[in-house]
Parts: C-alpha cells; structure tokens; sequence
C-alpha cells in the first residue's frame, strides 16, 4: 500500500516535473511574409531582429520573471503576405500554440487586421512597421495596440521642413516634382503632401502615380526631369525606390534634392548604387554614432550576418526590448499586467528613453539621408544627432 | 452536370442546419478554419454554378471577390457608409461588371476565356488603383466593425446557402438544360435555337454577385483593405481547385473538395510552413490524374461499381 502511494507520489512529481520545466519557457510567437509581396521588407527589418533579440535573451539565460529565469521560444510562422493567412495564423498562435506574447506584425494593414484578435486575448502589441493617421480611433478601439514609428502626416512634414529649409538656402525653388506609387500607403502620403506643400507655397508641377510593381519607371522619370524642378519627391516601396534611382542615374535627373520613401534606407540601396546616390533622402534615419545605436548594430551583425537598415531596425529591436523590460518589471507572465506596465513606464531602449502616450510613442526618425555612405538622420521627433541636409549634385561614383 | 434532386436539396438544408452550430462547438482557430472554409464554399459553389455546366474554366473569382472587398472599404472609410448599404452595392457592382464582362468575352472559347479572366483581376486592380489615385484620394480603406468571426461565419454560410438554392433551382430550369446542351457541344446548342451568349452571361453574373459579396463580407474580418491584396490571384486558383477536387459533376461538388483541400493546406501550412504551395501542385496533380472527375466523380463510380456486383 505504502508501496503504491510511493509510487504514486513518484508518478506524480515527474508530471509535475515536467510541467514546471514547461513552465520554465516563455512562448514568443511571431508572423510576418517570408515570401510574398512584402518579404523583401519583412526580411531585411523585422525577421533578423526578431532572431537577433531572443538569442540574445536565451544566451544571458533568459528573463527574471518573478525570481525566475525563463528562457525564450519562439514560434514563428510565414503569413505569405495574405490578410486571409494572417488572421489564421495569428488565431493559432492564440489558441492551439497558446503562446505567452507576440511579435506585433510587419505591416500597417496586418498590425490593424489582428488587433481584434490579439485584443481579445490580451497580448500587447508593440507595433513597429505600421504608420496611419487614424492612430487616435485605432487605440481607443483597441488598448493593447501600441505605434512607435511615427504617423503619416509627421513623414510628410519631414519632407516638409526639409523643403521649406532648401528654399530658403536657394537651393532649389517653388517647383517640385512628386510621384507616388498607386497603393494605400503611397496614395495617402501623396494626398498629405498635395495638401501640406501646398500650404508652404511650393507648386508641385509634375504628380505622377505609377502602380505596384510596374517594370518601367523610365516614363515617369523623363516625366519629372522635363517639369525642371529642382526637387524630386517619390512617395515610393521597396522595388520602386530602386526603379526610380537606377532611372534617375540613367537620366542624370538634375536635382538638388532626391527624396524616395520606403527601402531607402536599406544597406542594398547602397550595395546597389554605391556612391552615385550620395546626398539622396529617404525615409526613416539614425544616429550610428550613437554608441547604443552602434553597439545594437555591431551584435546585429555578428549574430544575424547581416547589415541592420538604417531605419525601423531599431524600433523592432527597441520594441522587443520594451516587450523584454515589460515582462521583467511586471514580473508575471499576465498579459494585462505586462500591458498595464507598458502604458505606465519609460523603457531604456537601442532608440533612447521610450514611453507610451495613449498608446503612442513619439519618439522616431522621419527623414534621413546617404552622406557618405551612411544614412544618418536629419529629421526626426524627440531624437538626438540629427545632422544637417546636404544638397544633392549629380549622379557620378 | 446532372439536374439535381429533391433530395438533394433535403440534405443541403439538413447539413445547412447543422453547420450553423459550428461557432457554438469551436473556438478562434477552428471557427477561423471553418470561416475559410464557409468563405470557399460560396465561392467554389457560384463557381460551379457558371463553370460546371459550361466547361468554360473562369480564374476571376479574385475579380469580384475585389471588387467586394474594396466598395465595402472605399465606402465605409471615405464616405462613412454603413456596412449593409455597401455589401448590397457591392452585389449589384459586381453583377454589373460581370454582366458586362460577360457580354464582351463569352463569345470566346475555351483557353482564350481562361487567358482572359487570368488578367481581369489584375486588370480591375490597378483599375480601381487608378481611381482611388486620381479621385477618390484615399487615407487607408478602414473596416472597422463590431462583427466577430462567428458573425461572419453565419453570413457566409447564409451566402453558400444562397448560391446552392438558386444552382438547384436553375439546374432542374429549362436555363440549366440549355446550359448541360452548351457544355456538351455549343454549336448544336446554337442549332438547336438556344441563345447561347444570353445563357452564358446570366450565369457569369450570378457569379459575379456572389464573388463581391463574399469579398464583401470578409472585409471586416481584413479590417484594411490594400487592392494588391484583395485582387490576389492566388484566390482564383484555390477556388478552381477546390471546386475540381470536389468533382464539377454535381452541385455539391465543391464542399467535399472545399474541405479535404483546407485541412491539408493547414496541416501542411502549420509544419512545414515554407512548402505549403506545393499542396497546391499536388492536388493539381492528383485532379489530373487520379480524380479527373473530382471526388464526387470517384464516389459515384464506386456506387455504380457496387451496384453492378450486387
């Protein structure tokens, strides 16, 4: 009898053995494109960052929850790009995988897609690649849905500012030549810009749309150099960026200044074009002589093997470590809490001090530039080490 | 295509009825399953209702299904509509551009039809790109609404319930006859003094309806439309599939295709996350040459075979 309880009791410290080395581990899931349209981006700032940040977590033993070291898992799944797929995924990760927090997506529309779903669970959700201007209605209507990479109108009035400070150095004139790629995120910062520049005095004397994916840019391009402006704006994605900078070195596009919005950062840019696009403007910036900055960059390297964009690599990392410090601070693995924490704390991040106001954080580089092969912020909100814009000449090496 | 029996309609409405429980039995992901599973029925099944009898293989299912979902977003995020007013425009936007559509191609034939629905979707995407570029001026398509899946999930079973109503009721019509002549041969249709274009393209509208409104009920659970990705092409290919697996010889063809495809392509999505586009090639294959009649084909050999050895 006492033989049988005995063996009871063994049998019943392994189950709980067991379940307390399950325990032990923190489930991390994260979805984002692999393949599909926005891959190329999703590879380049969100997946190394997402690799980069548990890695190093797990190699310092993992988090102190409560007293408690856990390691990280992370669950990673490829949504292919498709709202459909995401949704699916994201309702797996809640429900079968049960994980402990999330990755917020990589994307504006798939950020607001899941955010009924990862509400409804609790998960807080740091976003990093979603840039809106109906932040305001979206966090009311969802309190767990965090921004932290600035909104669509602030993207504007970066070029804004940086127009208005060229006109007045003479470098260029009233006229600007804009074109935007037609689809959502493009056709909205060109509608903004129609209305912000055009308050600021400027004439934009060429407006073009082209569509996604289009092969030839050569028309637009020829377009934009026969207006004569000496400013060229391109509310632009990630193969468009490209496109139009492989034209304007084709047409030696004769500006003073070259704006192209989304992947100009990306170090492939460079890689690409080398040193003829010196001087040109893109969204997005940092400070790499910040040590923080550098510091994050050099682990970037030798973990993941790759060069971190000169833009919303920061963020997702800084939104990991808010997501880590969070997790710590609160000292539970309970969502509302951890949620709480992050409405009611500052977090020492790679992008400097970072707290959230309703649901916002308004600290983010909106406008950077390649000088001298670095892309180094010029403007920005609440950042530090913006450096002054330089005029753009010519298009050789 | 055979006319369908009473019968069948008995156990359409019985299954129908049963179905309508699932959001009470299962929770987020399987009812997320069972939301794609409803979404590709409808469209299987409207698909079927055109192509079945016909023969003519129509890839724009992205098409209206696009349409959908962009009126729903256009209209709830720049005019401030309500999301009924544009889910019955939609329908009618769709069936309008189908009808239209059918008027100027279903005078084609075979792999020139085919040819042309493969564009029509990316046509109408950067169509409306265009428009939304050049009038509309947009800050996002947001569709935010209060529906939760379970929501959906009873209107798209409300939708499929619809669309195999009225492919039954136009199979045992002397519309559905005229169309099994036009797939069995369309010159003796045409000899025989059927009009044929005007049976074709009733039939493609009715396609084109319910493709918006599926599109139209599912931009909710999207919340933010992009036209890149509500015109997916990927969308056509699964419905074609999906409905060929099942068997284009009867109406309810497509839910024994709709279902065996979803799991697998899950299970498959959920392990090995990076192969699951080759499900899709392997069910080609396997429609090719295992069950070129689908499975309903397959069932309805067997029944045959055992009939004959008793």
């Amino acid at each position: 009898m006492y033989r049988r309880s005995f063996f009871g009791l063994a049998a019943a410290l392994a189950v709980a053995g067991t379940s307390l080395f399950a325990q032990d581990m923190i489930k991390i899931g994260a979805i984002a494109p692999k393949t599909g349209p926005l891959a190329g981006g999703a590879v380049v700032t969100q997946w190394p960052n997402v690799r980069l940040w548990v890695e190093e977590v797990n190699a310092r033993g993992g988090l102190d929850v409560g007293g408690k070291m856990k390691m990280l898992e992370l669950i990673e799944y490829d949504d292919k790009t498709n709202p459909g797929e995401h949704i699916k995924l994201a309702q797996r990760l809640a429900t079968q995988d049960k994980v402990d927090f999330i990755v917020a997506p990589y994307g504006t529309g798939f950020n607001i897609a899941t955010a009924p779903i990862y509400g409804k669970f609790g998960y807080p959700m740091i976003a990093v690649s979603a840039i809106t201007d109906k932040m305001e209605e979206l966090t009311t209507r969802y309190p767990n849905l965090f921004f932290t990479l600035g909104t669509t109108t602030a993207f504007v009035d970066g070029v804004k500012e940086i127009l208005i400070e060229q006109r007045d150095a003479g470098a260029i004139g009233n006229e600007v030549a804009m074109v935007n790629v037609a689809d959502a995120f493009g056709i909205e910062l060109a509608d903004r810009a129609r209305e912000l520049f055009g308050e600021a005095g400027f004439d934009i004397v060429y407006d073009k749309s082209y569509p996604l994916g289009t092969p030839d840019l050569s028309p637009v391009m020829k377009g934009a150099k026969d207006s004569g402006a000496k400013a060229f704006i391109a509310w632009s994605y990630p193969p468009d960026s490209f496109g139009l900078a492989e034209q304007a070195i084709i047409e030696d596009l004769d500006v003073n200044l070259y704006y192209s919005a989304v992947a100009t950062s990306f170090p492939a840019f460079k890689g690409a074009y080398g040193n003829k696009i010196n001087n040109v403007l893109g969204a997005g910036g940092t400070d790499v002589d910040n040590p923080a900055i550098a510091a994050y960059r050099k682990a970037h390297m030798d973990i993941t093997g790759e060069v971190a964009d000169y833009w919303a690599s920061a963020n997702t990392y800084a939104s990991l470590q808010i997501l880590e410090q969070a997790i710590v601070g609160a000292a539970t693995l309970d969502r509302d809490v951890v949620t709480q924490y992050i409405k009611d704390n500052s977090f020492d991040t790679v992008m400097g001090e970072l707290s959230f106001t309703n649901n916002f954080s308004n600290t983010f580089w909106s406008v950077g530039q390649w000088q001298d092969g670095v892309f180094r912020g010029v403007k920005g909100s609440n950042v530090e080490g913006a450096v002054p814009v330089r005029a753009k000449s010519g298009w050789s090496e | 295509m055979k006319p369908a029996t009473v019968q069948e309609l008995i156990w359409a409405g019985v299954l129908v009825a049963l179905a309508a429980f699932w959001p009470m039995m299962s929770n987020g992901y399987w009812l997320g399953i069972g939301v794609d599973v409803m979404m590709y029925t409808a469209l299987a099944t409207s698909w079927m209702l055109f192509s079945g009898p016909t023969h003519y293989i129509s890839l724009a299912s992205a098409a209206f299904f696009g349409v959908g979902g962009f009126v729903v977003g256009s209209g709830m995020s720049d005019y401030d509509a309500s999301f009924w007013s544009m889910l019955a425009l939609s329908a009618v936007i769709g069936g309008v551009l189908a009808a239209l559509i059918g008027l100027a191609t279903l005078r084609l034939s075979g792999v020139y039809f085919v040819i042309f629905t493969l564009g029509l979707a990316e046509m109408i995407r950067n169509l409306v790109s265009w428009v939304q570029n050049n009038f509309l001026g947009s800050r996002g398509l947001y569709v935010l609404t209060d529906f939760t899946d379970a929501h959906l999930y009873w209107m798209l079973l409300v939708t499929a319930g619809c669309v195999y109503l009225l492919g039954w009721i136009i199979s045992r019509s002397r519309l559905g006859f005229a169309l099994r002549i036009i797939g069995g041969d369309e010159t003796v249709a045409r000899h025989v003094g059927i009009n044929t274009a005007t049976a074709k393209v009733i039939l493609f509208t009715t396609t084109g309806v319910f493709g918006a409104i599926v599109g139209a009920i599912i931009a909710p659970r999207w919340s933010y439309i992009e036209p890149n990705q509500v015109f997916s092409p990927q969308l056509s290919f699964f419905v074609v599939i999906m409905a060929l697996l099942g068997g284009s010889g009867r109406l309810w063809g497509p839910v024994v295709g709709v279902i065996p495809f979803l799991l697998i392509w899950n299970w498959v999505d959920s392990n090995f996350s990076n192969q699951s586009i080759l499900v899709l090639g392997v069910a080609f294959l396997v429609i090719v040459y295992f069950l070129p009649h689908g499975f309903v084909g397959r069932i309805e050999q067997l029944r045959a075979s055992a009939r004959g050895r008793s």
